[in-house]
């Protein structure tokens, strides 16, 4: 009955090895944008504040599903818009990727705005009184704390998108997801035992994700 | 005299007023501190000796005035501003070390950042200043591994670190325990006799006595004393004064 696992019939690995490259470059996309956007968000320009609250507002609260299938249905086929790739499939997969940043970037943001919260104003006020510019300011000093004391917050983000992507099987990426409903639907005498694969295999990514960065979360906390 | 070959005051506040909300804590504030003067400001709590102290480098925007320093009116915010604040060292209360780095990095951050300092330059300026205020073999550690002394020493080195033309210093020995006082009375002390602009908050009337030029009494909002310590401290001549000496002097 295990014959399914052949890899000539289901590339499990290969399907996972998706989920990894889109959990791994919308982590990293969303750390970045994320980061930008809570820059805004504590500018003293109106301007960049309002955008980044309107942003996150929008973003957040419209379901994950819509985005992802905006990006490939308006962005691609309405617009013409792509990042890279030559298949469509690859095309796909970035736009999936464009997707999970916009999205993951507003939780990384609000994560990152509570732990600048942990940071004394005093900490920032010497930064400034010291001739330091408001970049400057947030870049050294304000940040690399805040981060410190989110690492925590931040690997559940970093969890949650990594479940998150199997939404981007709604748009033909052949990640875990998209895998597991064609296995479902070829191998229905074995559909447990196929559930059970898929599950533990989101165990083995989350598990030690959030192990490791637990970890980490104590080793870099500052101390006061 | 021509204006011309009349060096400006360090600090000049002109008809300075500051609300917060409805409430008015400076009010119509006129001070001038010359070059090398020591000046202790002096008053009870909530009369506004730390936003006279903030106003100064714009840590707290005012209302309506002029703060100019060494002849120069303050920046609104941005680059100018920033430029205006390096000249200006400011020492709080609670030391404000950065709590994530070290703190020789502390003391050598913003020559780096600001100044654009040469690294090794930095180090060896930050390294000569810590041994200055005592504490170069603590360079290496975290601020919180370093007792209250110690901490406003590195704070008072890494200001005088951008070679500041004015020191600004809000309470520096409020946080501190009793027997840590006098290691940054000592250095504040050296710092004042070698001709360093200051202007202190503090309740350290020892040190008002022997290193201030200059006593500030505020009350209200008000400054209602400019005197000597000398004869601030024996011949207050406004009630409110008395008063808070009374208060000070008993215990
Ligand atoms: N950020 C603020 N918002 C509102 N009110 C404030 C703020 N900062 C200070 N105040 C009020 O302004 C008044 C003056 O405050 P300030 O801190 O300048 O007094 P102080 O003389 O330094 O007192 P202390 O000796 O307690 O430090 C006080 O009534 C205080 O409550
Ligand atoms: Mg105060």
């Amino acid at each position: 009955m295990f014959d399914f696992l052949d890899p000539q019939e289901y590339d499990l690995l290969g399907a996972f090895w998706v989920t990894v490259q889109l959990t791994v470059y919308s982590a990293i996309g969303s750390l970045i944008w994320g980061t930008i956007l809570v820059g805004m968000r504590v500018s003293p320009v109106p301007m960049m504040r309002g955008f980044a609250s309107a942003y996150i507002t929008l973003v957040r609260n419209t379901p994950l599903t819509v985005i992802i299938v905006a990006c490939s249905l308006v962005l691609k086929d309405t617009l013409g818009f792509t990042i890279a790739g030559e298949t469509v499939e690859d095309q796909n997969f970035w736009l999936a990727i464009l997707g999970f940043v916009a999205y993951t970037s507003t939780f990384v943001c609000e994560s990152l705005r509570a732990g600048i919260n942990t940071v004394p104003v005093g900490q920032a006020e010497a930064a400034r009184a010291l001739g330091l510019g408001f970049n400057q300011v947030l870049g050294i000093v304000v940040l690399p704390q805040a981060f410190r004391s989110v690492v925590a917050p931040l690997s559940s983000v970093l969890i949650a998108l990594t479940k998150n992507t199997t939404v981007a099987s709604a748009i033909g990426v052949a990640e875990a997801a998209w895998l597991m409903k064609e296995m479902t639907e070829n191998e229905s005498d074995a559909i447990l035992l196929v559930f059970a694969i898929f599950a533990l295999g989101f165990v083995v990514l989350t598990l030690p994700t959030g192990l490791l960065l637990g970890w980490v979360s104590r080793k870099v906390a500052v101390k006061r | 005299m021509t204006e011309a070959n009349t060096a400006p005051p360090m600090i000049r506040m002109v008809e300075v007023d500051k609300y917060f909300g409805p409430l008015h804590v400076l009010k119509n504030i006129t001070l001038e501190v010359p070059r090398g003067q020591v000046v202790v400001v002096l008053g009870p709590s909530g009369s506004g000796k730390s936003t006279l102290c903030r106003a100064i480098n714009r840590l707290e925007p005012i209302n309506s005035g002029v703060i100019e320093v060494d002849g120069k009116p303050l920046p609104a915010e941005g680059r100018e501003l920033a430029g205006l604040r390096a000249d200006v060292g400011m020492v709080f209360q609670s030391f404000n070390l950065f709590a994530h780095k070290t703190i020789v990095d502390n003391v050598m951050l913003a020559p780096i950042k600001v100044r654009k300092m040469a690294k090794s330059d930095a180090r060896r300026t930050a390294m000569e200043l810590l041994e200055r205020v005592g504490i170069a073999n603590q360079a290496e550690k975290y601020p919180a591994q370093l007792s209250g002394g110690q901490q406003q020493r590195a704070a008072i080195a890494r200001a005088l670190a951008m070679k500041p033309k004015v020191m600004l210093f809000d309470e520096p020995t409020s946080a501190l325990d009793p027997e840590m006082i006098n290691e940054v009375l000592d250095v504040m002390t050296t710092l004042a006799e070698e001709g360093m602009t200051m202007l202190v908050v503090t309740h350290e009337m020892g040190f008002a006595r022997n290193a201030a030029n200059r006593v500030v009494f505020m009350s209200d909002g008000d400054i209602v004393e400019d005197a000597t310590p000398q004869e601030f401290f024996t011949a207050p001549k406004s009630a409110r004064a008395k008063d808070f000496l009374s208060k000070i002097l008993t215990h």
